[in-house]
């Protein structure tokens, strides 16, 4: 980890630095992540669905 | 996968503001500690808004210029996912309210003004389920959405702004003043800005699909029956 002037300047601010020194931030990390991709690929397969139903209907496109 | 590229941009910045906004650098500053990251989520959601209730307000107007309905299949379907974001703006606020200023409804200005903002909206899909008639629920709504889009502007970026707020950057700008000095920050925020605006895009396009569908369908339904 870099250290800024910045940072050592305001050192005594209480941040989460052992849970990142420890490594378990990754676990948060990729907790989002798991449910970030997964709702987004439940979009994909929803747009894909909508899509399938515009080919057979064409007309409903605009 | 013609003119997908928007969407998956979309995601791949949502993933990178998720990523860089737990991960990175941000500056340390007491009250708000960590807290500082849910700029990276709460504040995208009131740009996505903003951005969503700008595009129905547009195709409200453009539907009153020239009637076709398509317009008003833009502007509730954008007027719907804007609400979505707001309200999740208004949720992910109070739970930083809670811890921070001690309460979840502190009736600072920002909230308020956000609150009512999002009353007004809310009135807005009232009037459309309490109209019968499709054409006059298209035309009183469209009519009403620019009222309701001129009645934000003030709550949320004037009223504010006049008044003292507890809430972070405060004194002059509402949104983010105190880390205008901290380029590092505007790495993950603007991005995180344009993936939510382009995901609440995604969303709404979605929306209006599936309303040209089924109004297609029932055209087809009438066919029949007739």
């Amino acid at each position: 980890m870099s250290v800024s002037p910045l940072t050592l300047f305001a050192q005594e601010v209480e941040m989460a630095d052992s849970l990142r020194s420890s490594g378990k931030i990754y676990v948060v990390v990729a907790i989002v992540l798991v449910i970030l991709l997964g709702l987004i690929g439940y979009l994909i397969s929803l747009d894909r669905k909508v899509s399938r139903l515009e080919k057979r209907i064409p007309e409903a496109k605009k | 996968m013609k003119k997908q590229w928007w969407k998956i941009s979309a995601a791949l910045l949502l993933i990178y503001s998720v990523v860089g906004g737990l991960l990175f650098e941000v500056p340390r500053l007491n009250i708000v500690n960590e807290t500082i990251r849910a700029l990276y989520f709460h504040v995208p959601m009131w740009f996505g808004m903003v951005a969503m209730f700008l595009v129905s307000t547009y195709h409200a107007i453009q539907y009153l210029r020239n009637s076709q309905s398509i317009h008003d299949t833009y502007s509730i379907s954008f007027a719907t996912i804007g609400l979505v974001l707001g309200l999740l703006g208004i949720v992910t606020g109070m739970i930083w309210a809670n811890y921070t200023w001690g309460s979840p409804w502190h009736g600072d200005p920002k909230q308020n003004g956000a609150a009512i903002a999002l009353l007004v909206y809310f009135a807005y899909f009232i009037l459309r389920g309490s109209v019968a008639n499709q054409e006059q629920r298209s035309r009183l709504s469209a009519v009403y959405n620019i009222f309701a889009f001129a009645a934000m502007i003030p709550l949320i970026f004037i009223i504010p702004r006049m008044t003292s707020s507890m809430h972070p950057g405060s004194g002059g700008n509402p949104g983010f003043n105190m880390y205008d000095l901290d380029s590092k920050m505007r790495m993950v925020f603007y991005p995180a800005v344009i993936g939510w605006i382009a995901m609440g895009t995604w969303i709404a396009s979605l929306l209006v699909r599936t309303h040209l569908l089924t109004e297609k369908l029932e055209e087809l339904e009438d066919e029949q029956n007739s």
